[in-house]
Parts: structure tokens; sequence; C-alpha cells
């Protein structure tokens, strides 16, 4: 912690460069080149929904296709905004369902499965290793078949047709408690031990102590559930148009076929570039922990 | 006066060993527990002990259910030709894909490890883009079509290695390599990220400890300091493998259809779901999703075995 007080004194000082042990500049050179060559081939998805995005119309019709735009256009994307206008409910209250739904969804998970993740991790009582196994062996159970008595469940609860329907299952998804427990294992029992000693509740020193060391694993945590609920369409569990959220009214709008080919594609770009703007929002401050997590023994 | 004392510490002794006491004492602990696990009993174990009923009973979602036995099992086993095809699919798939992706994974989220600041959350962005974009499968539905303009067809025809057009998704024999390959491309997801997220809480000056006692390269680094240092990332790592590769059915039915040409590309999965999604057959389904269950477990239990002794 001390090093870091150091450089919040004087945020112009220069950083000593670090110094990598054990690298050799022929490794590097091929790892780099190595990258660059899978790196192409991983990029083609993103390359080609950005394309296709600016593509008009006959290009996006042309055969055989071609992966490169040559005479972009914005064209698909006011296509687009025109059919959002025309949308029997207002499309910002679509808007508004996937922010609920979304935020919710994913911030009531990440608070959730952390919060069940530390006993597991660092306490011992009885039944502890009974419901450890029950979480990673339901990830197992295919999610096809356990729908229909999930929805009759919901049915009898009553949340059905309410934001709940959604949201209150996705708290409890098994691969979080999962991830969150695995970081957590890592953490020395020295940390907790000493907060123990100064009189801290296990709230307080999960909230101050285990939470904000374990930073990196909640934020991926975070970016898988945003990309969860965001793909999210509502299903069977919403009826009412008024509580769809966007990814539905944005499957709606793509439906029209060939017509509609230009929003479509308009479509599937933004489709792709919220998640993508939360995922880099996310990894930076992942990658920001290095330096300024104090997790010493 | 001493057997008095004893005789109190045996009286503690024993109230700590009663089940009530303990969970008393671990107020806290079940306290935390208790939002997640609410829900978790209500959403998935409960649904999951209700499928695995279901699949003693015949059930087409429009009739109460009635119990047959193991009639669903057994039909499973004996009489059903395509659920035997698809179960040896996927035992391909889940025994190629699954330790090469593992091991794609790792490499991948390590070398990118190496790299520094924006580079590096750029090189994280890419190689996790298939998993982000939702229409991958549009990349390689371009580079497989069937006729000359291909990709694929095109490249191979221009130097020469094949003389016509070979329709590579209506092929039996290309049909499971093929979608291994895509597979493999798309599955730098879960594992992928939390690897890169469990390679930053690995302790630096461990590092330098391990130069000191005479590590030379970094091969040998990551095998005796980074992977034993990231051993709860390499357990979540692999059962998330496990789960997806025994799963796949997706990028098979999006590329080869379902059913696919002789059935070539049929999964365990994508014939639960033509059994469970187009005949409404929910109790058979349900004994699809059950064996596939006890199949999973299996393996997770053997992975586990052998990561215990990742850096001996």
């Amino acid at each position: 912690m001390a090093d870091t007080k150091k450089k919040l004194r004087n945020p112009f000082r220069k950083r000593p460069k670090e110094k990598r042990l054990n690298r050799s500049v022929a490794g590097n050179g091929i790892l780099f080149f190595l990258m660059a060559v899978c790196g192409v081939f991983m990029a083609l998805p993103l390359v080609m929904i950005i394309n296709n995005s600016l593509k008009p119309l006959d290009e996006i019709f042309q055969f055989p296709p071609k992966i490169f735009v040559r005479n972009p256009t914005l064209e698909n994307f006011s296509d687009l905004f025109v059919l959002m206008n025309n949308s029997w409910v207002p499309f910002s209250r679509y808007i508004l369902n996937t922010i609920i739904i979304t935020g919710l969804g994913m911030v009531g998970h990440v608070i959730c499965a952390s919060l069940a993740a530390y006993p597991l991790a660092k306490h011992h009582f009885p039944g502890k290793g009974i419901l450890f196994s029950m979480v990673v062996l339901s990830m197992m159970f295919s999610w096809t078949v356990t729908q229909i008595p999930q929805y009759i469940i919901i049915s009898w609860l009553g949340i059905n047709n309410t934001y709940a329907a959604l949201i209150l299952p996705a708290f409890s998804f098994g691969m979080g408690l999962y991830l969150m427990k695995q970081f957590m294992e890592q953490l020395p029992d020295s940390l907790m031990e000493s907060a123990r000693l100064d009189g801290a509740s296990e709230w307080k020193i999960f909230w101050s102590i285990v939470m904000p060391n374990v930073k990196p694993a909640w934020l991926t945590l975070a970016i898988f559930q945003f990309q969860q609920m965001w793909g999210n369409t509502g299903g069977l569990f919403l009826r009412n148009e008024e509580l769809k959220p966007l990814q539905y009214a944005l499957q709606q709008i793509t439906a029209g076929g060939t017509a509609r080919a230009g929003a479509a594609a308009a479509v599937t770009f933004i489709v792709a570039a919220v998640p993508i703007i939360f995922f880099l929002i996310c990894q930076s401050n992942v990658l920001e922990t290095m330096t300024t997590s104090g997790m010493k023994d | 006066m001493d057997a008095q004392i004893s005789k109190e510490a045996y009286e503690i002794a024993a109230k700590q060993k009663k089940l009530g006491y303990q969970i008393k004492r671990n107020k806290a602990s079940y306290l935390m527990l208790a939002p997640y696990f609410i829900l978790f009993f209500l959403f998935t174990v409960l649904p999951v002990v209700i499928s695995i009923g279901l699949s003693f009973t015949y059930f087409n979602m429009l009739e109460a259910p009635t119990f047959v036995g193991w009639k669903n099992y057994i039909k499973l086993f004996l009489e059903d030709d395509i659920f035997l095809i698809s179960l040896k699919n996927t035992l391909i798939f889940a025994v190629i894909t699954g330790p090469v992706s593992y091991i794609l994974c790792l490499l991948f989220a390590w070398i990118i490890n190496e790299f520094k600041g924006k580079v590096r959350a750029f090189l994280t962005l890419i190689f996790y883009a298939p998993s982000i974009c939702g229409n991958a499968y549009m990349v390689w539905n371009l580079i497989l079509t069937g006729d000359r303009y291909g990709y694929l067809n095109g490249i191979l025809l221009k130097f020469g290695f094949i003389d016509e057009a070979i329709l590579w998704m209506k092929t039996e024999k290309y049909v499971l390599p093929v979608l291994i390959v895509v597979q493999l491309w798309l599955s730098l997801g879960t594992g992928f990220l939390s690897f890169i997220a469990g390679l930053q809480t690995v302790d630096k000056s461990l590092y330098e400890a391990a130069a000191l006692d005479g590590i030379k390269n970094r091969w040998q680094e990551l095998w005796y300091v980074t992977l034993p240092s990231m051993k709860p990332q390499l357990m979540f790592g692999a059962v998330m493998q496990i789960t997806q590769s025994f799963a796949v059915a997706d990028i098979s039915i999006q590329l080869a259809g379902n059913p696919s040409v002789n059935y070539a590309g049929a999964t365990v999965v994508t014939h639960l779901l033509d059994y469970g999604s187009t005949r409404f057959e929910m109790g058979y389904a349900s004994a699809i999703a059950t064996v596939l269950f006890l199949l999973m477990i299996g393996t997770n239990k053997l992975v586990q075995r052998i990561l215990r002794r990742v850096g001996e």
C-alpha cells in the first residue's frame, strides 16, 4: 500500500520501467508474430459486422459477397431510426426495460454470488461441501429441459410477466458463484484474520477486504452477466409488449426479411457494440488493479 | 477439581458437536449464503430435480405426465440409433475440443498477459470477439460456402489442391472436422477471460523469488510459478470447458442444420432439442439431459484429478 500512496502524491512522476525477468527478445518476436496471425482470424466477425453495417443495400446483396465495404454510408442507421420511431411501443420504453433488466440482473448477481462465495471459500460450517458441489453440478444440466419446470415455478410464485421473472433467476446462476469462490480461495487467511482481531464483523471484512482484493474476478463476472442479460429477449416470461427488452424489439425489426436487410445490419452492429463497450470499460479496470492492489502476504 | 474441569470441557465439546450449535455459531456464514441459495434452490435445483423426475414419464406438455419407468432410458440405448450416433459425435467433439481449447485459452491468456497497456486490452478484445459478436457464424458461412465463391474453396481451387468446389457442410466426412475447427475458434470465452483475470492475481514477488531460485526461461516460469498460483482458475476453466464441449449444439445447427446430412453433425444436445422443442416429448428429452448430466459429472471427476497434479 505504501508505494501506492507515493504514486498518488506525484502522479507525473515517471514510473520506473518494470524489469521483466526471464524474457528473451527472440521469444517476444515469435509470440508477437503468433498473436498477429491468430488475431486476424479472431477479429473476422468484428471486422465483418462493422463493414456490413456501413454497406449500402446493393453491396449487402452483392454476389459473391465481399467482406470490406467500398462506398461506406450511414443509411442503414438512419433507416433503423425511422423504423424505431414507427414502433408501436415507444423505443425509449424498450431501452428503459433493458437498463432495468440488465442492470439489476448483473449487479444483483455479482452481489449475491460474491456474498455466498465468501463463506464457501473461507468459512468452515456444516453443509459447505454439499452446497458447493450442487452449484458446480447444476451447470452441467441442460438448460433446455429445465426451462419448462422453471416456467411452472415462476408462474406459481406469481411473478410471471414481471421484470422479476427474468431478474430473480439471474441472481442465482451457477457460474458466478463458482468463479468468485475460486478467486476468494486464493486470498491469504492472514488478511482476514488480522481484520477479525481488530474487531471487524464478517460483513465488514467482505466489503472492505475481500471484495477489493478480488476486483479482477467480479469485473470479469460483470462482463459475463452483462452479456447474458443483454442477450435475453424475454422469451416465455414476458408477455406484455411494454415490458420487453430492447433485444426483442431489435429482433422484431430484423424479422422484416430482405426489405430490412440494411436496418438489420445496423441492428447487428448495435447489438454487438454495447457489450463491447461494457467489456472495454471492465477490462481496462481489470488491468488497472495490477498496479494498485496491495495484496501482499 | 480436575475431574470436574474435564467433565465441563467434555460437555462443552459435546455441545459444540451438535448441529444446532454449529449453525448458531456460523450464523453470519448462513446469512451470507441465504439470498443466493434460496433463489438457487427455487430456480435451479428444483427444476433439475423435476426434470430428472420427468425423465421417467411420458410427457407431451399438453397432458399430465404418465409414469413409464425406465422405458425412456431403454429406448435411448437400445432403439434410438440416432442417439448413439450423436453420443459418439459428442464424445469425439469433447475429447478433441475440450483439451485443445483449454490449452489454447490458457496459452493465449498467458501470451496476452506478456503485453502491456493498450495493446493488451486490444488483444483481449480481439480474441474474445467471437464470443461477444452474436452472429459469429456468419463469417463461417462465407468461408464455407459450397460453390466456387466460398473463400475456402476459392483458395484451394486457386492453388490447385482441389479440382472442383466442395460442399463442405453437405459432405458427411467434412462435417464433424469443420465443426470442431469452428468450435475451437469460438471457444475462447469464459475460460479465457477468467484466466486473464487469474493471471492478475499472481503475486509478482513470486517471479523475483523464482528468478533467484534459478528459473531460466518463461516456460519454466509458467510451469513452476504461474500455473500453480492459479490452480483455482484452472479448475474453473476446466468445468466451463466440459460444460461447453459436451453441450455443443448451436454451431452444428447453424452450419450443418438439424438434422444434418446423415446425422454427421448430430450431438446429444441437438438430439435433445429435436425431441424437446420440435416433437414436444419432454419426458424423453429429460432422459437425454440426465444421461448427458451423468457423462459430464464423470468427466469432471476425472479432469479435477488430473489438474491436482499441475506444477508437481
